[in-house]
């Protein structure tokens, strides 16, 4: 989130798309209906089902799974054609007025560059035009290749027409939806966005979110209190997890990682640093170097010297690409031995459940540390139908390592607001059962005996880790969170100032300010640098006073970057600091320094004239209406149809077969093949979560299970009617990658479409039933999901597939 | 459930006067039901207050779970989808006790001390002096009370007495995400309830409105409803509950002899015990209740 779960509440629109929550986060959900009580806010939603947040919506639209670009690209064309943006916003604070590379083009669908073979973009044209160092800008807004007028001329083709013909959206329905979005450009409107899985779960899941980016900072919306954009994420503390590099490519921080083409430290580094774009700006990225070494710092300590590049050698180097998808492409060819399964149930979590057990079958060994005994640990034994292995086949050695659940461990969840919280540990965990940290202490001690003892090929970064901790098998929540936070190895000097210290040698550091890259400082994540300083644990802190009255709440827990609540909080009040809306001061200059009720996104004493913009991480500047070469796929979000498409063609490139579907997603060998076709499968999928459960954990919790004991799917009563097909009824659900049978639930909530001219139906299937639980056993409903990604981070297209249906 | 300490203002079958020293505050529990997203919440935070767990069912091919209220699920969500002038509604309404202020069932009760209704407004069933009769069943305009089938006693929402007691919300209230559940004085939840119905009516739902039914003497679970002038829309919630005219009946054959009709009672009960048989109902209470049945059949 760009802002927090309490600040919904200053929304005067919620727009939910691509996004459940009452479903999903139904204790977040409660500043929406905080927001509606006492602001009188509006709820929309847009959703290809009436879900349970369109049960207390103001308004609700239809879409077709997978057209969202299709319809955001109305809006954008639609505040701009009926001139509903924040002009002076825009103006200022995003890159409108930049001009674009002239080597840059879009034709039917494809941008400039595109190498079909390759199912990439050589992306050189996707850049401003430079004078010197510096991008050129247009202040009026009228070049042709300004932003503002190429970004004109892109959604120019998105009209409600065209929308209404690629989503089956009404056009009334979408005008209306427009209508709402379009009186928060008025500079004391707000509109929040909440979105989930279902704008990530695509093919083109990236872009997805970047067309509520456009539309936010048309609106002038990020930023503000009751604005941004808001990903709600699941797990209690799947944001913790994504901060400490749940993704390969980047290292804890969102610091990238370097590969096998980035032989050297320092031309690793020049590469990572950016430089600014605009006189004047913050750039705040050319700070990379210090934290980069001070997390090499922190991983190998006293090794890692200004001598030895810090330790650069020691850093593995990715090979190549490492996301989800991927391993499990990997393990399927057989070029993986063994795998740790931590936390992880991907037998059920992962698309297309025959190719992940087709490769768990392959493993040597597959070690599994989970709290529960997952459908993934007993991926070889035969459950029936349900799970149709036959253990002789499959050599595979499965171990079981029982886990402490959350509960029964302290430590701390970082909440999707970003907020950081700890935690006490509740109960003590079950039989043998062990918490991950101390499974894995005494993996790495054991491996680091064995090399002392044995030898082996590179053992320095495993004998040279820094492993300082009181009880070296337990490492402590409290010392790794400040080991997080990091602390000076010397005394942190001020650079104003050299005979102010900042920091005395040994002390935790306060902010990542304090952050140096000659190595005298440590710092495990570099975004966590204050959440244990000379203070102690911020993370503890319980004070929810509230002064502003907008929940910022700056003495609970705290969030990161340093504590700041509302990202981009300058952009809150217009060029001279004064807020745009004085009722919902986030930030305001007061003459000398920015002050107001936030942590300032800004040098605290950059005044106003001199024009340092808020988008402090970008070297630009200003936010981004035109992405330059930072996405897979193009520069402007562009609607592709997901792999699987009830449609013959793309409706908007009805002649280029090249632009059906996202050019630069990756498709593995036999995957493409795995697709269907809407001739032997003509409905649209859809899969989600139920509120009453919990991924595939609470299948196994009697209380979960008597509130939705059973798996389902649901059709329209259209879809049932022509199937022969009522309430109750069981069904077989079939996509070109397996089966599933279910109960059907037969509702008014789905709606068949007009799209293009003819009808699309759409089946919705909840995840949450296995083999494994104390709910009736069920299907994985993965088994019938594509094996494809976005572009972009590779998550799986969850969300829109095909299928057909029959009676069981 | 017994073990309570709070006033008793009328005790099923018994003429003894209650207690008038102490001046207690009626509450009431507001259900809204426009913010209620149907997250069961209120029926598992029940389940783990009560210690009740019922079976795990199965999927009927809607998203009511469990389908209906049991002697162990004292509240359920009902989902109806409603489509009127071109619009969708999926409207939920939390099922369960309404904690009459007129209360049908302890009217009906021929157990003595086995409904207990609290000068709060709770209604409560005090199960050891059950005798599993099911008058109550016949007696409740809203067919909320359950016979076991384990124990042949009759069970319902509670309104968490114990909780009250101890001025504690209910645990449906306390695990409401959203804030649909609110619990307070009688007083002040009507206080609050016009608030929500003024904003529903900005809103367009011109007919919005709070559910207090007089026909029952008003009631300590309310609604807000977005179609007050259409209860029957939420799950067939009566429009115009009250007492079935057999129970009034029978309290008012009871009456003049009441010593005789609580002698007759208390045999009753004591051959209950003794032989565990199958509980005894008059013929035309089954009538009735059968009648009531297929009638709400029909209406679904």
């Amino acid at each position: 989130m760009t802002n927090h779960w309490v600040d919904i509440k200053n929304a005067d629109l919620i727009f939910v798309m691509g996004g459940n929550p009452a479903e999903a986060h139904p204790c977040g959900f409660k500043w929406a209906i905080e927001a509606k009580k006492t602001r009188k806010a509006k709820l929309v939603v847009v959703d290809p089902r009436f879900n349970r947040t369109a049960s207390v919506a103001d308004f609700y639209a239809p879409v077709r799974s997978g057209s969202d670009i299709a319809f955001l690209g109305g809006v954008i064309n639609y505040l701009l054609s009926n001139d509903k943006i924040h002009h002076d916003y825009v103006k200022a604070y995003t890159n409108a007025s930049f001009l674009i590379d002239d080597g840059y083009g879009f034709d039917d669908g494809i941008f400039s560059g595109y190498n079909d073979q390759k199912r990439s973009y050589d992306k050189a044209t996707w850049k401003y035009q430079m004078d010197g160092d510096f991008a050129r800008v247009d202040d009026t807004l009228q070049h042709p290749r300004s932003v503002f007028q190429m970004l004109k001329a892109h959604y120019a083709r998105y009209t409600p027409e065209m929308v209404s013909k690629v989503c089956g959206t009404p056009k009334d329905a979408f005008l209306k939806v427009c209508e709402y979005i379009a009186e928060t450009a008025a500079p004391d409107k707000t509109m929040t966005n909440l979105y989930a899985l279902g704008w990530t779960e695509h093919s083109v899941g990236s872009q997805n979110i970047r067309c509520m980016a456009i539309i936010q900072l048309l609106l002038g919306n990020m930023g503000m209190a009751g604005g941004g954009i808001n990903a709600l994420r699941g797990h209690a503390n799947v944001q913790g997890i994504t901060d400490f590099a749940l993704y390969a490519q980047n290292l804890p921080g969102y610091l990238a990682v370097p590969t096998d083409a980035d032989a050297d430290f320092k031309g690793f580094v020049e590469k990572k640093t950016p430089k600014a774009l605009r006189p004047g700006q913050m750039n705040f990225g050319q700070n990379f170097p210090k934290w980069f070494v001070s997390l090499q710092k922190a991983w190998w300590g006293d090794a890692a010297t200004k001598d030895n590049d810090f330790a650069y050698h020691y850093l593995p180097k990715l090979g190549g690409a490492s996301d989800v998808l991927s391993i499990f492409d990997q393990m399927y060819q057989g070029k993986i031995n063994g795998f740790f399964c931590q936390g992880f149930n991907p037998l059920a979590s992962v698309a297309n459940k025959k190719k992940v057990s087709d490769g768990l079958s392959k493993l040597k060994y597959m070690v599994v540390m989970d709290p529960l005994s997952t459908d993934t640990s007993e991926f070889w034994k035969p459950h029936g139908e349900y799970n149709d292995v036959d253990p002789a086949a499959i050599q595979t050695e499965v171990f079981r390592l029982p886990t402490s659940l959350f509960a029964e461990t302290s430590g701390s969840f970082t909440n999707s607001g970003r907020v950081i919280q700890w935690r006490w540990k509740a109960a003590e965990a079950p039989g043998d059962a062990k918490d991950d940290t101390e499974i894995m202490a005494t993996l790495f001690l054991k491996l680091k005996e064995m090399y002392a003892k044995d030898g082996g090929a590179f053992a320095e970064p495993i004998q040279k880790l820094t492993w300082a901790y009181r009880i070296p098998t337990k490492p402590s929540p409290e010392e790794l969170m400040m080991e997080f936070n990091g602390k000076a190895l010397a005394d942190v000097l001020d650079p104003k100032d050299p005979t102010k210290v900042l920091v005395k040698a040994g002390d935790q550091l306060g902010s990542f300010a304090q952050l140096r890259d000659d190595g005298s400082t440590t710092c495990g994540n570099w975004i966590y640098c204050g959440v244990w300083s000379a203070a102690g644990n911020n993370s503890a802190r319980r004070d929810n006073s509230d002064p502003s009255g907008l929940g910022q709440t700056l003495n609970w827990g705290f969030a990161w970057p340093v504590n700041r609540r509302i990202l981009y909080n300058r952009a809150s009040a217009d060029v001279s600091g004064k807020p745009w809306d004085p009722k919902r001061t986030v930030l305001k200059w007061t003459g000398k320094v920015w002050g107001g009720n936030d942590i300032p996104d800004m040098r605290p004493d950059a005044a106003p004239e001199e024009l340092v913009m808020p988008f402090i991480m970008t070297p630009e500047g200003v936010g981004r209406l035109f992405s330059r070469d930072m996405m897979a796929e193009g520069p402007f979000p562009e609607h592709y149809e997901p792999f699987e498409t009830p449609l013959a063609a793309n409706p908007m490139h009805p002649n280029n077969p090249k632009a059906l579907s996202n050019p630069a997603a990756r498709v593995y060998k036999g995957d493409m093949e795995a697709f269907g076709t809407a001739k032997d499968f003509p409905y649209v999928a859809t899969t989600y979560r139920l509120t009453e459960h919990f991924h595939y954990w609470t299948k196994q919790s009697k209380i979960n299970a008597i509130m939705q004991p059973e798996q389902f799917v649901e059709i329209g009563e259209e879809l049932a009617k022509e199937k022969g097909l009522k309430a109750g009824d069981r069904v077989k659900v079939r996509s070109n990658r397996g089966f599933i049978k279910a109960v059907a639930v037969v509702t008014k909530r789905i709606k068949a479409l007009d799209v293009d001219g003819q009808k699309v139906h759409t089946v919705g299937i909840p995840i949450h039933y296995g083999f494994k639980g104390a709910t009736k056993p069920g299907f994985i409903t993965n088994t019938l999901t594509p094996f494809v990604g976005d572009a972009n981070t590779q998550t799986p297209e969850y969300k829109a597939f095909l299928v057909n249906i029959e009676k069981a | 459930m017994a073990l309570q300490s709070l006033d008793i203002k009328q005790r099923s079958a018994t003429t003894t006067p209650s207690t008038q020293v102490r001046q207690t505050v009626e509450v009431a529990k507001l259900i809204d039901v426009s913010a209620c997203i149907g997250c069961k919440a209120c029926q598992v935070a029940c389940s783990e207050w009560n210690d009740i767990r019922d079976e795990v069912g199965h999927c009927h091919g809607v998203y009511d779970n469990p389908v209906d209220l049991t002697a162990k699920s004292w509240t359920v969500m009902r989902f109806t989808e409603v489509e009127q002038s071109n619009k969708l509604e999926w409207l939920i309404r939390k099922d369960g006790c309404m904690h009459c202020s007129d209360p049908g069932c302890l009217k009906a009760c021929p157990a003595p001390g086995a409904i207990i209704q609290y000068s709060n407004g709770i209604v409560d069933f005090h199960q050891e002096n059950c005798i599993g009769c099911g008058y109550c069943v016949t007696g409740c305009p809203f067919n909320v009370p359950r016979i076991s089938k384990e124990d042949s006693k009759a069970y319902k929402c509670s309104l968490c007495s114990d909780r009250v007691a101890v001025n504690q919300a209910p645990a449906c209230a306390k695990a409401c995400p959203t804030g649909a559940i609110q619990f307070g004085s009688k007083e002040d939840m009507t206080d609050y309830a016009a608030k929500r119905v003024t904003d529903l009516k900005e809103r367009g739902y011109d007919k919005a409105g709070l559910y207090d039914p007089q026909g029952v003497g008003g009631t300590h679970v309310m609604y807000v409803l977005h179609h007050a002038d259409q209860p029957e829309l939420y799950a067939g919630l009566p429009a115009n509950p009250s007492i079935s005219p057999l129970v009034s009946l029978w309290k008012g054959f009871a009456k003049p002899l009441a010593t005789l009709a609580l002698a007759g009672v208390a045999l009753g009960s004591l051959f209950h015990y003794v032989t565990k048989g199958p509980n005894e109902v008059s013929k035309e209470i089954e009538d009735e209740i059968e009648r009531e049945d297929s009638e709400k059949e029909g209406a679904q």
